[in-house]
């Protein structure tokens, strides 16, 4: 990390992110609506700092990720990085910019089994970043795909660098993951579901050395999972989207002691405890999950809220706002 | 910030040049697929067809230098002046007998083998080059490139293949060469584009394009280096059909008399029939010869085909 | 006389496959009384499956019982012919599939698919009945009647489980097996599902199998739990014992790699290597590479599965101290 200063630029920050996806129906496929997948969304990441991003299906979270490094395009809104010392607007880029950025964001995917080239050797797939940004040359390559196998526990490293991907074990895929995602040295990686495919015995070892080398390394994080347990032992913020918003966004431990939302208070309550003798609460919400298909002007959770009120209904989504402490909430009647 | 990780120390056992690697790897990838291929009768059969009519090559330049009478046994100019009627049946001297014209059967058959095999393996390549690149290139770009070609795919498949061929030799002078750049034009724009195309399609989706292009891979990179790479098998696949059709094509051209080749399997059924002996059967080896080695190549082909498929598609493999 | 729905005593089943003979279940033995549910935890390549699968006989082709009995309601389905053993699946034990979608086909009404399992089993006298059947069944599950006319495709993820679970109800089986169940759902339609299948165990008396991978879930819905590791069972016990006092290292260790979101944030425990090759095992005992507390004999002779008192059974050379 860098050394204190007083005030420190967020490393991230998004500003009304939206992502809108256009249906179209009818024998002439007229735009009828809009999936609202990621609503306009505000929030930080401090440098060095690792964020959870926690929902169930349709949340919006792994569009937020994909976002955040490009994958996808932006409808509207900024995301404002440190890039190389200066402060982008990486929604703009594009071209060389953008090939440039890349250098600095990288993504770790949730299938292992998917995200390797299975036609490519281990020390293709992991030099890959690095022969497209044109750092190094051959040996150089050679000896940092080396270097970054031996670190993320895939030792001796020559032995890994000619196997192919069906060669090796699941967890041993997702190092080899991790191995290319931080080649390239970023400052910021999106780790989509990193462990859900993966077996309980490999997950604590994966989880255990990305946050080492995120130690090591000064690497900021933004971990996308469903999993609230393993969010609570990766990152130090939460933040919980619904339907295409941040409902609430604290401190890890305070978020979970002491949720705010209904919403978070009902996920929460929801999560199956390893402990039989453990009473769980029922979870307080109606209703199911829908679509955010040409959303109403209201509070997105209206429908499930078990404490909605007329204010709920009538005004417009409730913003994030600290509600104390920094723990920030989006709810009308807190 | 992140610490840029210090010169790490050189580690040991990199020592191998990388061309040396990938050689190795590349040897022992051939070598599996040989072993899984080879457990399949079907593709055995056909590829000791192919070796069988691919021997011919080789073996009619030694028999003309050495049994043969280079003048009497030239498979176009050949005449065998001691034997009185043409076609004469098989005999010591000739062993699948004389055409109409007094050349010897076997030369011809030996000698258009080579003939054969170019014009497969050229209209083949030609097929699964501009199949593969135009159906990756669909595939990947979606939008107005994916519809121009799939109808232009569309229209070569409904239009009458015959024809077109036919129309084609009038257009051109259709020699050998010729005639493989067109067959390899028309078969690589026609379904092959189509089936590779489906093919590029399951392959974009998967994670690891994704992981290429957040690694700051273009559009070319990931076409080349992921995308082709993949579809390779099937573009081998289809070479097989691709030869089949070749072959096919070429006989039934001959036939009519519509091509400007010297000699050809084709060409012999055609000189049998406009000597009125096609239907002949006292005549066999004027026609039997020429069909049954068009069928058995083209069968040979077909049959490499369906064992490969049933390597490459995993699903047809037998536990 | 305690009453057992199934009594799996010492069963082995083994996949031939073109590299060999894959041990996949090995001397498993353990036994469901009559109304209670126990959970079948472990990893992927654990056989968990493979005990589901061989407990229904729905064995692939290249799958065969080598050993072992398989006692449902007192008798042994392995030397049963198939003719015998289609009449007796689903009526006396059915199965409730992972990834429901997979088990519904898209092309029939859900309530008609539940109605030709009935059918199948001589169970339909008219179609009224039946479909009165089928809409008691729906309303137990927590859907709506009127949705038995629709496709599979116009229900939801957990609306679509919870049709599973009816068709797995409609000939009232003895025993029904849960392989994931709730797996590819999200925490809160799983919450809602598990409370219901609670409720159904109790309602109507069920003997439950569980079988996931997420001890969580294993924890809060059943009585008893079997630990499986490399085709073998680690450890047999109830929810409590195995949770609070695991004697076998390999369920300490999966227990300790579990993070939760109650109680003070823990240290998360690693078990370092991978599970074995089921093709060729390790000898003696299949966890010993990766254990801790190996000594010689773990790695030469394959431990017994002992009651170690109270019905707890571990096979360990060297089972850890309750605390």
């Amino acid at each position: 990390m860098c050394a204190d200063q007083a005030i420190q630029e967020p490393l991230v920050k998004v500003e009304g992110l939206q992502k809108l996806y256009p249906l179209a129906t009818g024998l002439f496929k007229k735009t009828s609506g809009y999936i609202h997948a990621v609503d306009g969304l505000n929030f930080e990441i401090a440098d060095g700092e690792s964020l959870a991003l926690v929902g169930e299906s349709g949340s919006g979270k792994t569009t937020t990720g994909k976002l955040l490094v490009r994958l996808i395009d932006p409808t509207n809104g900024a995301i404002r990085m440190q890039v190389d010392g200066y402060e982008k607007d990486i929604a703009q880029l594009k071209g060389s910019g953008l090939k440039g950025f890349r250098r600095y964001v990288q993504m770790i995917f949730q299938d292992p089994y998917e995200s390797l080239n299975p036609r490519r050797t281990i020390f293709d797939t992991v030099a890959e970043p690095l022969v497209v940004q044109g750092i190094g040359d051959v040996a150089e390559r050679e000896q940092l795909v080396a270097h970054y196998l031996d670190l993320v526990g895939l030792s001796p490293p020559d032995t890994f660098l000619w196997r192919f991907p069906h060669e090796l074990s699941g967890g041993q895929r997702q190092r080899v993951a991790i191995a290319r995602a931080l080649v390239v040295v970023p400052t910021f990686v999106v780790a989509d579901e990193p462990t859900s495919m993966l077996d309980v015995s490999i997950r604590t070892g994966i989880m255990k050395l990305m946050q080492s080398l995120a130690e090591q390394m000064g690497v900021t994080y933004l971990y996308i999972t469903h999993d609230l347990a393993v969010a609570r032992y990766m990152s130090s913020r939460l933040a919980v989207m619904y339907l295409g918003k941040i409902v609430e966004m604290a401190e890890i431990e305070e978020e979970l002691l002491n949720p705010l939302h209904p919403y978070t208070k009902a996920l929460l309550s929801a999560v199956p405890v390893p402990d039989p003798s453990f009473k769980r609460q029922i979870p307080n919400i109606k209703g199911s999950i829908s679509q955010p298909i040409n959303p109403l002007p209201r509070c997105r959770f209206f429908d499930r809220c078990p404490i909605a009120t007329k204010v709920c209904e009538d005004n417009d989504h409730p913003p994030l706002e600290d509600k104390g402490a920094g723990h920030m909430a989006a709810c009308h009647l807190i | 910030m992140a610490e840029i990780a210090s010169s790490p120390s050189p580690i040991a056992g990199l020592e191998t040049p990388l061309w040396r690697v990938r050689l190795r790897l590349l040897k022992r990838g051939i070598r599996t697929n040989l072993a899984l291929f080879s457990e399949n009768p079907i593709g055995l059969v056909g590829v000791a067809i192919i070796l069988f009519y691919f021997s011919f090559i080789f073996i009619h330049p030694i028999l003309m230098k050495t049994v043969w009478d280079p003048v009497m046994y030239n498979p176009v100019t050949g005449y065998d002046i001691e034997t009185t009627f043409h076609p004469a049946p098989p005999s010591a001297t000739h062993l699948l007998g004389t055409d109409p014209l007094g050349r010897d059967v076997l030369s011809q058959l030996m000698w258009s083998t080579r003939s054969e095999f170019i014009l497969g393996m050229v209209a083949a390549l030609v097929t699964v080059i501009i199949a593969t690149s135009i159906g990756a290139l669909a595939a990947y770009y979606g939008g107005a490139i994916d519809t121009f070609f799939m109808r232009l795919a569309d229209i070569v498949i409904m239009m009458p293949y015959i024809t077109i061929l036919i129309v084609m030799s009038a257009l051109f002078d259709l020699t050998l060469p010729v005639l493989a750049l067109v067959l390899g034009l028309l078969g690589g724009l026609g379904g092959a584009t189509i089936i590779i195309k489906s093919q590029a399609l399951t392959i974009k989706v998967h994670t690891y394009i994704e992981a290429a292009r957040v690694a700051g891979g273009g559009n070319f990179h990931i076409i080349f280096n992921h995308i082709i790479p993949n579809l390779l098998p099937l573009s081998f696949l289809y070479m097989m059909f691709a030869v089949n059709g070749a072959i096919a094509s070429e006989a039934v051209l001959s036939f009519f008399g519509l091509l400007n080749i010297r000699m050809s399997w084709g060409l012999m059924i055609y000189t049998t029939s406009y000597s009125g002996y096609l239907l002949d059967f006292s005549k066999w080896w004027l026609i039997f010869p020429a069909s049954v080695s068009i069928s058995l190549l083209c069968a040979a082909f077909y049959l490499v085909g369906r064992a490969l498929d049933e390597i490459i598609n995993p699903r047809l493999r037998k536990r | 006389m305690t009453d057992y729905v199934l009594q799996v005593d010492d069963l082995t089943m083994h996949y031939k496959t073109r590299a060999g003979e894959v041990s996949a279940v090995n001397n498993v033995t353990f036994s469901l009384e009559r109304g209670k549910s126990m959970g079948l935890v472990g990893e992927s390549g654990c056989g968990k499956t493979s005990v589901a699968f061989s407990l229904l006989k729905l064995l692939p082709d290249n799958a065969y019982i080598k050993n072992g009995a398989i006692k449902l309601n007192d008798v042994d389905i392995v030397p049963m012919r198939e003719e015998d053993m289609r009449k007796l699946r689903w009526s006396k034990v059915s199965m409730v599939f992972q990834a429901a979608m997979n088990a519904l086909n898209p092309v029939y009404k859900v309530g008609d698919q539940i109605i030709e399992a009935m059918e199948n089993h001589g169970l339909v006298e008219t179609n009224q009945a039946a479909r009165d059947h089928v809409a008691e069944l729906f309303e137990l599950v927590g859907l709506a009647p009127k949705l038995m006319d629709q496709y599979p495709h116009e229900y939801s993820g957990g609306m679509r489980q919870r049709a599973v679970i009816a068709m797995a109800l409609s000939c009232d089986p003895d025993l029904i097996i849960a392989d994931e169940p709730t797996t590819a759902l999200d925490v809160i339609v799983q919450d809602a599902l598990l409370r219901e299948m609670i409720e159904l165990q109790k309602k109507l008396k069920m003997s439950m199998i569980y079988i996931s991978h997420d001890i969580a879930v294993i924890a809060e819905v059943t009585d008893r739990i079997g630990v499986m590791y490399a085709g073998r069972m680690a450890e047999y016990g109830t929810a409590l014992e195995i949770f609070k006092s695991p004697l076998h290292p390999y369920s300490y260790g999966l227990m300790s790699a579990f993070p939760s979101i109650v109680g003070a944030k823990r240290e998360l425990t690693t078990l370092p290597g991978e599970p074995p090759d089921l093709l060729s095992p390790p000898p003696g005992c299949r966890f010993h590479p990766r254990c801790p507390f190996a000594t010689e004999i773990c790695a030469q002779e394959s431990p017994e599965f002992k009651d170690m008192g109270n019905q707890h059974f571990v096979s360990c050379w060297h089972p850890m101290e309750a605390n």
